[in-house]
């Protein structure tokens, strides 16, 4: 298990309830005989408050498990699932954009396209990854890659995780709106096996510019969602100090999701979250992929947009009344 | 939707009601309106015949999904489709108040079932299908029934070899409908694509505004893209994008004139050539079915040779 520098609002009374418990551990034993008694009474209330606690996070808590910073992140993913693994730059038309991943990589014997929002691992990574909020640019060249990838008969695999598309000046005057629907027209089309995984944050249409296709996997405390908790507390209440409210109504979490029919399957995640044991996730996530492609990969290509486009064409015709 | 409901509709319209200063007492109130551009103050009858544009400044006020269409449609050609279909709530969303309150309200305020109204038509003579977004209903925000009408809209046009004119003005996605909201981009975006590679033209005009969620999926996919005159357009609104840069925005950010400039639109088009504007570029786009004269004109095809 990974030592964890970060602690999250909620993690705050157990770790609160740590540190009595090193506290103790540092007196002498020997002196106190009841200490030892003391210290396994504390040590087992802990756990089941552990227990108690990460078996039923609230979306809001989910949200922040998401957005943690130590949680594993595309680049980890790219570098423990695929191998073979060449780096492709640029949109042809403007720059590269280093808040999106896009490459060919090889995994379990299948040649793919990854493509993925690039969240930096400290703050100078972030800066220069724009904290993996993509420009027109960004999305410019993973539709570019999405091209290659049917233009090769290669299928593409996704990793979602972004607060959004960057609300900038420059991104508007570039295109930011028309880069997004060019990706989501593309995807739409693509004539080969698209595998999405949402590994931490789906912020909006800048997650779902890379973020539709034949399967999405979702990890246990990902999240996808319309708007940010936060801007739909701002937007409703006038207010943003009430996301843990929007976050339950806007039902964001892979569970929601799966019960909605937009997300296929949940990876399930060590108690806490994924950045307590990066080796199991990354492993978790690696079998599901190869599985999903692996079904995929099969499916006679026409066949595949069809079908896909029948998904996407269901989702909220079961909710309107005429 | 009866005639009735549509005067009805039209009569909800948000003004700025000015204080008849010049008008005689005997006037009815709401005859005379203050011009948002240039603060003159206009007659009623003027500013509807213009099509709510002003005769003094050119500024372009809100109009309704029905007055887009009509203004849009030959005469008498506008038919509606799915014209009764509204939302379920589907996630039973309540944050500050519940959703079907919202809808209950948007419905009431706006005699219309929901955010937009699409049908067929003819558009100089073409055969169409038209849409046209009413910011009044919910900031025409996108969620299930918005999505699916947009997406039927295609797929008719499609099955009817009809080309596609589509107006927009939104806040976006519709928030209380969550992922399913989110969905309809890619969903529209679908449709777009199925429509696209059946080699029919679809032509869309952004009104004001257009943002968001509906900025980034099915309008930006058109053959041709128009704008209103002053119009804003843009996926992330002015407000966040200063609250996020902290840099003042340029002047013109986000207007149709700038995207024109930015080369994301081809052309701004005052509302009152509109019509005149889509039918002609249709004129173009629709001729797909090439007369065998026009094709031999066009790329002579030496005679005799090899039959
Ligand atoms: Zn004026």
């Amino acid at each position: 298990m990974a030592a964890v520098r970060h602690v999250m609002e909620f993690e705050r009374p157990i770790v609160e309830l740590e540190r009595q418990l090193e506290d103790l551990k540092r007196l002498d034993v020997s002196a106190q005989p009841e200490l030892a008694e003391e210290i396994a009474r504390l040590e087992s209330e802990i756990e089941m408050l552990k227990d108690a606690l990460y078996s039923a996070l609230t979306p809001w808590e989910r949200v922040q498990v998401a957005r943690h910073p130590e949680r594993p992140k595309t680049q980890d993913y790219v570098a423990a699932l695929f191998s073979e693994v060449v780096e492709l730059r640029g949109d042809r038309a403007y720059g590269d954009d280093e808040a999106m991943f896009a490459g060919f990589g090889t995994l379990d014997g299948v040649r793919c396209v990854v493509i993925g929002h690039r969240k930096g691992k400290n703050t100078a990574e972030n800066i220069r990854r724009n904290f993996g909020s993509p420009h027109p640019e960004g999305f410019r060249k993973a539709r570019r890659a999405m091209l290659l990838a049917e233009k090769f008969g290669l299928p593409v695999v996704s990793f979602l995780d972004t607060a959004g598309a960057y609300p900038g000046i420059e991104a508007e005057e570039r295109g930011q709106a028309w880069a997004i629907a060019e990706c989501l027209e593309t995807l739409a089309g693509l004539r080969t096996p698209v595998v999405v995984v949402g590994i931490g944050e789906g912020g909006s249409g800048g997650a779902l510019a890379i973020g539709f296709g034949d399967r999405l996997i979702m990890l246990e405390n990902a999240y996808y969602s319309v708007i940010s908790p936060e801007m739909a507390s701002l937007i409703l209440f006038k207010d943003p100090q009430h996301a843990a409210e929007t976050a339950s109504a806007l039902r964001l979490t892979a569970a929601d999701l799966v019960e909605l029919g937009i997300a296929d399957e949940v990876v399930q995640e060590p108690r806490g979250g994924a950045h307590r044991d990066p080796a199991l996730v990354l492993a978790a996530v690696e079998a599901a992929v190869s599985r999903a492609l692996r079904d995929l990969l099969g499916v006679p290509r026409d066949e595949l947009v069809t079908r896909r486009q029948a998904r996407l064409a269901a989702i909220g015709a079961a909710f309107v009344r005429e | 939707m009866p005639v009735s409901d549509w005067f009805r509709a039209r009569e909800q319209r948000r003004y700025t009601v000015a204080s008849p200063k010049t008008a005689s007492a005997d006037l009815p109130d709401g005859v005379w309106l203050k011009c948002a551009g240039c603060k003159h103050t206009v007659y009623r009858g003027d500013l509807e015949k213009n099509l709510n544009v002003c005769p003094h400044c050119g500024h372009h006020t809100e109009l309704t999904a029905f007055e887009r269409l009509l203004a849009l449609a030959d005469d008498g050609t506008f038919e509606e489709t799915d014209a009764t279909m509204t939302s379920t709530d589907p996630l039973r969303f309540t944050a500050a108040k519940p959703y079907a309150e919202t809808l209950a309200a948007a419905r009431e305020k706006t005699g219309l079932s929901e955010a937009v109204v699409t049908g067929r038509a003819l558009v100089g003579g073409h055969p169409a299908v038209l849409g046209a977004m009413d910011f009044r209903f919910i900031g025409a925000s996108m969620g299930s029934v918005v999505g699916e009408k947009v997406s039927r809209a295609f797929d008719r046009a499609r099955d009817e070899r009809r080309a596609v004119v589509f107006v927009t003005a939104s806040g976006g996605a519709r928030m209380q409908e969550g992922m399913i909201s989110l969905m309809q981009m890619a969903k529209t975006a679908a449709a777009v694509r199925r429509f696209s590679d059946a080699g029919l033209p679809f032509v869309a005009v952004l009104g004001n505004p257009t943002y968001g969620g509906v900025t980034a999926s099915f309008p930006v996919l058109a053959d041709v893209i128009l704008a209103e005159p002053g119009a804003m357009v843009g996926f992330a609104g002015p407000k966040l994008v200063e609250e996020t840069t902290r840099q003042s925005l340029p002047k013109g950010f986000q207007t149709a004139e700038s995207l024109v400039r930015h080369g994301f639109v081809d052309a701004v088009v005052p509302r009152t050539e509109l019509a005149q504007t889509v039918a002609r570029v249709l004129d173009y786009l629709c001729a797909q079915e090439v007369p065998e004269a026009a094709e031999g004109a066009a790329c002579p095809v030496p005679r005799g040779e090899g039959s």
